[in-house]
């Protein structure tokens, strides 16, 4: 067995920025003050941890209410402030004092991620809140929130203000340009902003319309069984309980249903195998559909007319072509025969394809009869079963006796080029 | 069948059963059959959801559990998967309704000693049950039909590591065509030329190689089932 994984989601409770470290610690199963000194390590290079962070923040859904998470202590938390203000630290010294990033960026860089920090964690406070009310809200409620109060308001703007004295500082420091270049880089500049301000927004409008989505599809699929269910099952009952005094007719009805059910639940083209029950066009072996659907529907329509049970197992399938039809029209006969004459409540089928050949046995556990006193008027087994599978180069074997039961066995070999193109 | 099965049972102690199934009535149904028809069953608990069920269990100790496939809560292999740490001995007969391979093939890879189907008539029933308390297993014709399925030679099939478990001799394939057909283990017997014990022996190592075998996840090997 596998060992559950929880998925990656941000914790909202017990966060000191935005829940990436705990949702990482929860998601691999770790100490969360390990990925917090991880994070923090790795923003001394170059501040690699710090956009690692950010990436996260941006793309990893917060969890939503209601999921079990751990308790944080205050210490814990202090801890987590701490190394928080620790990599924050490191990225900028080391940025400094190695200048890999030159001053004039780090400056007006760090002040819009900031910013963009301040913001997004107000709309994660935002999203909470529309949990909690079930509110709906457009742009200006998503980033700023219905309910959020004037501290959230005042939160909200100083990001702004931060993330526009960024860009702002960014764009003043490289005046050495001209004219032209200069308006164009202003006009990337405010771009990005804008860009960073909102992406709470486009990534809740996409996730929303996900969420949709899935909702939408759920609803179709409960209409589906509904109406089924309906057509099928309540119409049966309600024809069993019309005719409960004809109990040849209820076993016929319910052993009918039960079927139909079956095969809508467990058939190859099945609700529950996850494809559409209807598949019409599937290619040109879709046409005939397979060996072991025909070898149900034989089943079927033997069990309607007899009112018995014929219990079918069938190992492997193939497409059904013009040599197998034969088989089974043969095999059909073979149950009928029993059916009529055996006098058996029970009849089994079993069918086997193998890469050479297909063989179908037919077993009852009834009168059994001689062959050799088979009147001559009698024409089922010899043109039904015995001629049609001569015809196309199969085999009929027949193992009966008076009183032990009898079984036909057919079989018939495979074209191979059919196998070779599959 | 029933003659031999009758002349052993006054010696021994019944069965003691414990069902497990979410429907009520159900439960009700095979009881009352069990208890009508037989003496070599005593039915000592039942239980309606998973956790009753593994709490019944460690209280009755029972011989066998008639366990339902599909429960709310993880269904029959989660009642498996949490008893058998505790009850080595409680032996597992899965009882279900469905015909899907993947239910059937889990709830055995769990620990079940074999899996019939609710149509199965009542004393079929029993003697599944005799069969199983005895530490034999217990396949239907389409559980061996799945088991078949799921060991066929196949190309683009996942490379044999443990011969011992990953394939089947062709003497247990005969036998298990043979209970795929329908046939008795006394009718397999003197098809085969072989004791029952012997056909018993071939089922219980087709069961240990179903439950142990990686060859295929054979848990999950229906859904990408292909055609031959």
């Amino acid at each position: 067995m596998r060992v559950e994984q929880t998925p990656l989601r941000r914790r909202r409770s017990g966060r000191v920025i935005a829940g990436v470290a705990g949702g990482l610690a929860d998601h691999l199963g770790i100490e969360v003050f390990w990925v917090r000194a991880l994070f923090a390590v790795l923003a001394a290079l170059g501040g690699a941890g710090v956009v690692a962070y950010g990436l996260f923040w941006a793309f990893a859904p917060q969890a939503p209410p209601g999921g079990r998470e751990p308790e944080t202590t205050a210490k814990e938390r202090q801890q987590a402030i701490g190394l928080a203000a620790l990599g924050v630290g490191l990225a900028i010294v080391v940025g400094l004092i190695s200048s890999t990033v030159s001053g004039w960026v780090t400056g007006p860089l760090g002040v819009t991620l900031v910013g963009a920090a301040v913001v997004w964690r107000e709309a994660d406070e935002t999203q909470r809140r529309r949990w909690k009310d079930g509110a709906r809200s457009g742009v200006f409620g998503a980033i700023i929130g219905s309910g959020g109060g004037r501290s959230g308001l005042v939160r909200m703007l100083a990001g702004v203000v931060l993330v526009t004295t960024g860009i702002a500082v960014f764009l003043i420091n490289s005046k050495n340009l001209d004219q032209l270049q200069f308006v164009l880089l202003a006009v990337f500049a405010t771009l990005i902003g804008v860009a960073v301000l909102t992406v709470p927004w486009w990534l809740k409008l996409m996730r929303d319309l996900r969420e949709e989505r899935r909702a939408r599809i759920r609803t179709e699929e409960r209409a589906e069984i509904a109406a089924h269910l309906h057509d099928s099952v309540l119409q049966t009952l309600a024809l069993i309980q019309k005719q409960a005094d004809a109990p040849r007719e209820v076993l016929r009805l319910a052993r009918g249903q039960e079927r139909q059910l079956r095969g809508w639940l467990y058939g190859p083209s099945g609700y529950g195998r996850g494809r559409p029950v209807n598949q019409a066009g599937d290619g040109e072996d879709g046409a005939l559909g397979t060996l072991s659907e025909a070898v149900a529907a034989a089943c079927g329509e033997v069990e309607d007319t007899f009112a018995i049970r014929v219990q079918q197992v069938v190992v492997g399938d193939c497409p059904l072509d013009t040599t197998l039809i034969p088989v089974v029209q043969a095999a059909r006969e073979a149950i009928v025969n029993a059916a009529k004459h055996a006098g058996v409540a029970e009849v089994s089928v079993y069918a086997e394809v193998e890469s050479d050949r297909v063989t179908i046995f037919v077993r009852d556990r009834g009168k059994g009869f001689d062959p050799d006193t088979v009147p001559e008027d009698r024409h089922g087994l010899a043109d039904s079963i015995q001629g049609r599978m001569g015809r196309h180069g199969g085999e009929v074997r027949l193992r009966t006796a008076p009183g032990e039961g009898t079984e036909v066995q057919l079989e018939m070999p495979r074209k191979l080029t059919k196998e070779a193109k599959a | 069948m029933t003659s031999t099965d009758g002349q052993a049972a006054p010696a021994k102690a019944p069965v003691r059963v414990f069902l497990v199934d979410d429907h009520a009535l159900f439960r009700a149904g095979v009881r009352a059959e069990l208890d009508s028809i037989t003496s070599e069953i005593e039915v000592v608990g039942e239980a309606g959801s998973v956790g009753e069920a593994v709490s019944g269990i460690a209280h009755h100790r029972p011989d066998v559990v008639l366990l339902d496939v599909h429960m709310p809560d993880g269904g029959g292999a989660e009642v498996l998967r949490r008893s058998r740490k505790e009850q080595p001995d409680v032996v597992f007969l899965a009882l279900s309704v469905s015909d899907a391979a993947e239910d059937v093939i889990a709830v055995i890879r769990a620990g079940a000693r074999g899996y019939v189907t609710k149509t199965i008539s009542s004393q079929e029933l029993v003697r599944a049950v005799c069969r199983v308390a005895e530490g034999d297993a217990v396949f239907s014709p389409r559980l061996a039909g799945f088991v078949l399925d799921a060991f066929a030679e196949r190309p683009g099939a996942a490379p044999i590591s443990d011969p011992e478990l990953d394939l089947l001799t062709p003497r247990e394939r005969d036998v298990l065509r043979l209970l795929a057909r329908g046939y008795a283990y006394k009718e397999i017997a003197s098809e085969l030329f072989i004791s029952v014990k012997t056909v018993e022996t071939h089922v219980s190592s087709v069961l240990r190689k179903t439950q142990l075998s990686n060859r295929y996840e054979l848990s999950r090997w229906a859904s990408d089932r292909r055609l031959v």
